[in-house]
């Protein structure tokens, strides 16, 4: 993929409530920010987990749903014009001879500049693996964890592991594309929509799906690409099925994913930070909101906005270094003619 | 004994036994609890029933309240999950629970 790459102040690594309120603190100070989120759509777990739960401690405000904080926090982000690279995680940072840093993401897209806040809050949502030992070993050469591509299991033999709406999915529509499909689940109810349910237990008396319960996936074989998997049945001790894919759909879990190949101090999966400006082992790169820890650390949004301000004092010194920043209330100078 | 705690054990994955005094009146849940003392339970997700990392095992015959939909949900894609399973991040401490005896789960990676 070519794309020019996007040069900025400072890249934001998290749309959530403390990666967009960073942009406003940078933007009174003239710093122009670029946002990078996994997630399609801005407001990271507000929008994503609980946007319709009311939230009781944003100061000033009694009560705020979390997408109206997030509509919220857009619009009042938006005299500052701020980038955005959605749907697409940052991977790879490498620091350039000019001392800014190269921010590349999974798809290719390149960012760059002098100053990276991480507020990423939980990190990326990864699937569940299941803990089959040589599971690591057959990722791509037979076990799937999204399906991708339904056309590759044409006349294949797969086997499906869950319970939940993805599982039952993907098994109703893949019994019309595969050879055969197995459904193994480990308890005898589905939790997933009713209908889809109904569908899946119709499917399995007509003979066209494999539907196992009460058991679970615990062995993988294959010589290179998967062969077979083995089943732990949770009375009638264990089976072998063939099987040329197995698509464990248990979810997604939240891992710090590819920020913890970058170097920065780490303890119990958050970035450890400094609380005179929240930055990180590493200079130039800081860590707010969620995704960080220090002594006493409260994870909140309105502590998130704190650690914002602050750490973009300290952007300011790196992105002009010796200019002088003198404070302002935004009541003294309003934000009109800020906007990059 | 400090009026409003009560004590809940809960056994490590090393198996060892931590016998943890807890308020009653903070509405603290398990998760919670193990984090203060710093046992090695991340809640990850901060008590939303998204992560599992509080998965743990009831020994006790306690009679907690009965688990919600997104709790079941969850548990429903974790792994080493038994009959007795539950989230630490659900279960909220009260007088009730005096002598609960848990076990944490182990950890799916």
């Amino acid at each position: 993929m070519t794309n020019t790459t996007i040069e900025t102040d400072i890249i934001i690594i998290g749309a959530g409530p403390v990666g967009l309120f960073a942009v406003f603190e940078a933007g009174l100070l003239k710093l122009r920010c670029h946002i990078i989120d996994i997630l399609p759509q801005p407001g990271g777990q507000l929008t994503e987990i609980y946007p319709k739960k009311p939230i009781y401690d944003i100061p000033g405000y009694p009560s705020v749903l979390a997408s109206e904080l997030v509509d919220n926090l857009m619009q009042q982000i938006a005299p500052f014009n701020p980038g955005f690279t959605l749907g697409d995680s940052a991977e790879i940072v490498e620091k350039q001879a000019d001392g800014r840093w190269l921010v590349t993401t999974g798809r290719g897209q390149q960012h760059l500049a002098p100053v990276i806040f991480i507020a990423g809050g939980l990190g990326c949502f990864e699937p569940r693996k299941p803990p089959i030992d040589n599971i690591a070993q057959f990722e791509d050469n037979g076990v799937d964890y999204f399906v991708r591509n339904p056309d590759q299991y044409k006349d294949k033999r797969i086997v499906i592991a869950g319970g939940g709406d993805s599982a039952l999915d993907w098994t109703i529509f893949l019994a019309d594309v595969a050879k055969e499909v197995t459904l193994i689940h480990r308890r005898t109810e589905f939790r997933g929509a009713p209908d889809s349910v109904e569908k899946m237990y119709e499917l399995s008396h007509q003979g066209r799906i494999k539907l196992v319960t009460n058991a679970q996936v615990t062995g993988l074989n294959g010589n290179g690409h998967l062969q077979s998997v083995v089943i732990e049945h949770d009375t009638e001790g264990t089976s072998v099925v063939d099987a040329d894919y197995f698509v464990p759909l248990f979810g997604l879990t939240p891992k710090l994913g590819p920020i913890a190949n970058w170097n920065l101090n780490l303890d119990k999966g958050a970035i450890e930070v400094n609380t005179f400006d929240y930055a990180t082992n590493v200079e130039g790169i800081f860590a707010i909101g969620d995704i960080n820890t220090y002594p006493g650390k409260l994870k909140l949004i309105l502590c998130g906005f704190h650690e914002a301000t602050l750490a973009c004092q300290s952007a300011y010194k790196i992105v002009f270094p010796g200019k002088k920043l003198s404070f302002k209330y935004t009541t003294v100078t309003g934000i009109e003619g800020l906007g990059a | 004994m400090l009026l409003n705690t009560i004590i809940i054990s809960i056994t490590d994955r090393e198996n060892q036994v931590h016998e943890l005094e807890t308020p009653t009146d903070m509405g603290l849940s398990i998760m919670e609890l193990c984090k203060s003392y710093e046992l090695p339970v991340e809640g990850t997700c901060g008590g939303m029933a998204l992560c599992a990392s509080c998965h743990v095992y009831v020994l006790s015959e306690h009679d907690l309240h009965e688990p919600s939909d997104d709790e079941l949900a969850m548990l429903d894609s974790a792994f080493f999950v038994k009959p007795n399973s539950r989230l630490g991040c659900q279960i909220k401490i009260t007088e009730a629970l005096d002598g609960l005896k848990l076990k944490l789960a182990p950890v799916s990676t």
